[in-house]
């Protein structure tokens, strides 16, 4: 398992674990983030600050930090 | 005529102000919700003999209390008085939706599933199977576009059908797991013949989903202590096999896979839709190294815009308001009451509505960048640099939206949902210099600075303003509100061109409610300073110059003579008394006592600053003579050092009463109106102070 912060834009993966408290949970849940899902990074910010994935038909941005709570499997 | 209240329900981004757009004949009435300042919009219309009424709620992904935004829809859903929602979901991206919609159904209250953005769905080739989709949610499901206006009027008929048909309870069904736990309590309760309103099934859900009302009304019921070993049974099945004892989370996987479920069922996909336009789009203009210089340019060309096409209808109405002024001369006479009008009233007021063009594009622009779905892409391509000031990158929002008023711009700061992060965006929102204190730009630039260089002054005005500010915030994270950091989780909507409708709305209440400022309060507030200064009288001193005017020989004499008395009498006037007693603190960063007094009326609205100006500089000339504006008015009697600092502290100091009043509000106390006093005051004054000396040595 490697997590979502070390994937390069256009790689896709399954999310296998999350780990986050109750709200950001509940808020990655919404857009559709959870166990099972796939994931496909679709861009870096420059300093590799900020990543931004396609989950299902869902297009969002996140922070790298956020992204290393997030464990995926390369597909 | 019976009355129909519609609650609009959806994630954001779905179409919902543009699906109201779309409703022809309707009023909107645009509002507050009680108690807290997130923007109601309320339609009202008739539709087949029914008054229609339409409560648009804020948008939420979903009814957990992660935004106010959130807090403030589930709270109207909970306990407000509708007949029914209308759900607008965005078909192009239906299971996401659908999740916000099984929180919905859950409510208990007729509903109507509305598939917007239909016209977007057939482009894409996505094809909604809705009769499916309806008799999966158990709620009639009506596709419609906005864009195109189609199925609106069937929507309104499905709405109007529903109300006077009996309410029909919707069935979600959860995965076998879950079900299997809701039959088993269902059939105790069922064998123990208990008494309840709700359906067993409902009692037997509520209480897996821990349900604190559900478990107090059980708590005392002689059942509970045989139903409770029942209970704890079926969760500690649910927690073996979800692995997980967050029920929440539970039922979020169980609501979820009810969606995907039923978009499995229902969505089909007639061709590969390959390389969409949001992916060509983000390409460019997320693009690691082009990305921000994009924006910049962007940014820079909006500012060029608002100055040079802006300026062109300025000169006309600048022209209009001095011959208006000059025509009511004529009808009431050079008295009192002349003065008053043309003096106070239209030359206050005609300063104003001059930079009205100024302000349409520059709202134009934040409308444009807000509706297209170009603005969470850069919140996206600047949380990094954000970041390092310890800001979040959706600060980005309010500090843009304060760009054009302050007001909006601290109510937007609730989308960020840490208090410490909100609080350091509403601190430095200020030096987002809004639209208001425009004016006072164009006009110094102007007045200043040569034409080909004025735009660009005014670009470096506002970066540099936002500049101080993000430094400013970096301060304030270090030695104020220290603390973990919000999460920075957005969608990055797809990229739509924004309905003409729905931005000339936007555009035009923003144009209208300047006006309506100018016509109101900007109004009164010209006529006081004008008031103040003219009175009190001097006659003896009036009458002395008029004799030595008329002894002068030389006509040069004559208005030299009398513009000292000018402004010697405003000088005298309670105006002047005031601006002078305030001095002392001003006199060190070069203002004069007129300086002083406009930037102290701009406490109350920025645009006062200028039409004060207009009032002291029009009287201190002879304005039907050689009918010279104010900017010549301003050339001739502020030296340019000073002018520099006049314009840095304008940049920095307290925003408008209005904006005050919202920033005290947002930030929950006075206190921090308090802190934001001290705080605004000493940059302004510091940095002009600064900027005069620096300015001194090279000019």
């Amino acid at each position: 398992m490697i997590t979502l912060s070390q994937m390069n834009p256009l790689e896709k993966g399954i999310i296998i674990s999350i780990d986050a408290d109750g709200e950001l949970k509940q808020r990655l849940f919404s857009f559709g983030l959870r166990k099972g899902s796939m994931i496909k990074v679709k861009a870096t910010s420059i300093a590799k600050s900020t990543m931004e994935v396609e989950v299902g038909s869902t297009l969002m941005a996140l922070r790298y930090s956020e992204a290393e709570r997030i464990g995926v499997e390369k597909a | 005529m019976k009355e129909l209240t519609i609650a609009l329900v959806g994630q954001p981004n779905v179409g919902k102000s543009m699906l109201i757009n779309a409703i022809s004949d309707a009023r909107l009435k645009v509002g507050n919700f009680s108690g807290v300042t997130v923007e109601k919009a309320e339609v009202d219309f008739i539709f087949k003999a029914h008054e229609i009424k339409i409560i648009d709620l804020p948008g939420t992904y979903s009814l957990n209390d992660y935004t106010q935004d959130e807090r403030v829809t589930k709270e109207f859903l909970e306990t407000q008085t509708y007949d029914l929602i209308i759900n607008v979901v965005d078909a192009t991206n239906l299971e996401r939706n659908l999740f916000l919609t099984t929180q919905l159904l859950a409510l208990d209250k007729k509903m109507i599933v509305a598939l917007n953005m239909m016209d977007e769905a057939q482009k894409e080739g996505i094809c909604v199977d809705h009769d499916q989709l309806s008799s999966i949610l158990g709620v009639p499901c009506v596709k419609v576009s906005a864009v195109t206006k189609r199925g609106i009027g069937k929507l309104f008929n499905r709405a109007v059908d529903m109300f006077h048909f009996p309410y029909e309870k919707s069935k979600l069904i959860y995965s076998e797991v879950v079900e299997e736990e809701i039959a088993k309590l269902s059939f105790f309760l069922k064998q123990k013949r208990y008494q309840s309103t709700l359906s067993y099934r409902d009692v037997s859900l509520k209480l897996l989903e821990e349900d604190p009302k559900m478990y107090r009304a059980m708590h005392d019921e002689p059942i509970w202590v045989e139903f409770m070993p029942l209970l704890k049974e079926s969760l500690s099945h649910l927690y073996l096999h979800y692995d997980t004892k967050d029920v929440s989370e539970i039922f979020a996987q169980e609501r979820a896979s009810f969606a995907r479920g039923a978009v499995r069922e229902t969505v089909s996909y007639e061709k590969n839709y390959l390389g969409n336009m949001t992916d060509r789009v983000d390409r460019v203009l997320i693009h690691r190294v082009f990305g921000i210089p994009i924006f910049i340019f962007l940014m820079w060309g909006l500012f060029q815009l608002t100055f040079e096409l802006g300026s062109v209808p300025v000169e006309y109405i600048d022209a209009f308001f001095v011959s208006l002024g000059a025509y009511a001369k004529t009808i009431f006479g050079d008295g009192e009451l002349g003065s008053l009008i043309a003096d106070g009233m239209i030359s206050g007021v005609g300063a104003v509505v001059m930079f009205l063009p100024n302000i349409v594009i520059l709202f134009l622009g934040i409308a444009l960048l807000e509706t297209t779905g170009y603005m969470a892409r850069v919140a996206f391509l600047l949380d990094g640099f954000f970041h390092r000031f310890g800001l979040h990158g959706k600060s980005f929002i309010p500090l843009v939206t304060g760009f054009g008023c302050s007001v909006p711009a601290y109510m937007s700061a609730r989308t960020l949902k840490n208090d410490k992060d909100r609080l350091m965006t509403l601190f430095i929102i200020g030096f987002m210099s809004c639209g208001a204190k425009l004016p006072v730009y164009v006009l110094f630039t102007g007045a200043f600075f040569s034409k080909e260089h004025a735009g660009n002054i005014l670009f470096l005005i506002y970066i540099a303003g936002a500049l101080i500010g993000l430094l400013s915030a970096k301060f304030l994270k270090v030695f104020v509100f220290k603390g973990v950091d919000e999460p920075f989780v957005m969608e990055m909507p797809k990229y739509r061109l924004p309905s003409l409708k729905l931005i000339w709305h936007t555009v035009a209440t923003k144009a209208m409610m300047y006006l309506k400022k100018a016509g109101t309060f900007i109004l009164g507030a010209s006529v006081l300073i004008w008031f103040a200064s003219n009175y009190p009288k001097y006659p003896l001193l009036e009458e002395q110059y008029a004799k030595q005017i008329a002894l002068a020989q030389v006509d040069e004499q004559k208005t030299s003579l009398s513009n000292e008395l000018s402004s010697l009498l405003l000088e005298k006037s309670y105006l002047g008394i005031i601006g002078k007693s305030t001095d002392f603190f001003f006199e060190p960063i070069g203002f004069d006592w007129k300086m002083t007094v406009a930037l102290e009326a701009g406490l109350a609205a920025k645009e006062v600053i200028v039409s004060t100006l207009g009032v002291l500089y029009a009287l201190g000339s002879d304005v039907d003579e050689t009918n010279e504006g104010l900017v010549h008015a301003l050339q001739k009697q502020i030296p340019t050092a000073s002018a520099v600092s006049f314009v840095i502290f304008v940049m920095f100091y307290l925003p408008c009463l209005a904006a005050s009043i919202v920033f005290t509000k947002e930030s929950g106390s006075y206190r921090y109106l308090g802190y934001l006093i001290v705080f605004t005051t000493t940059i302004a004054w510091l940095l002009s102070f600064i900027g005069y000396r620096v300015s001194l040595l090279i000019l």
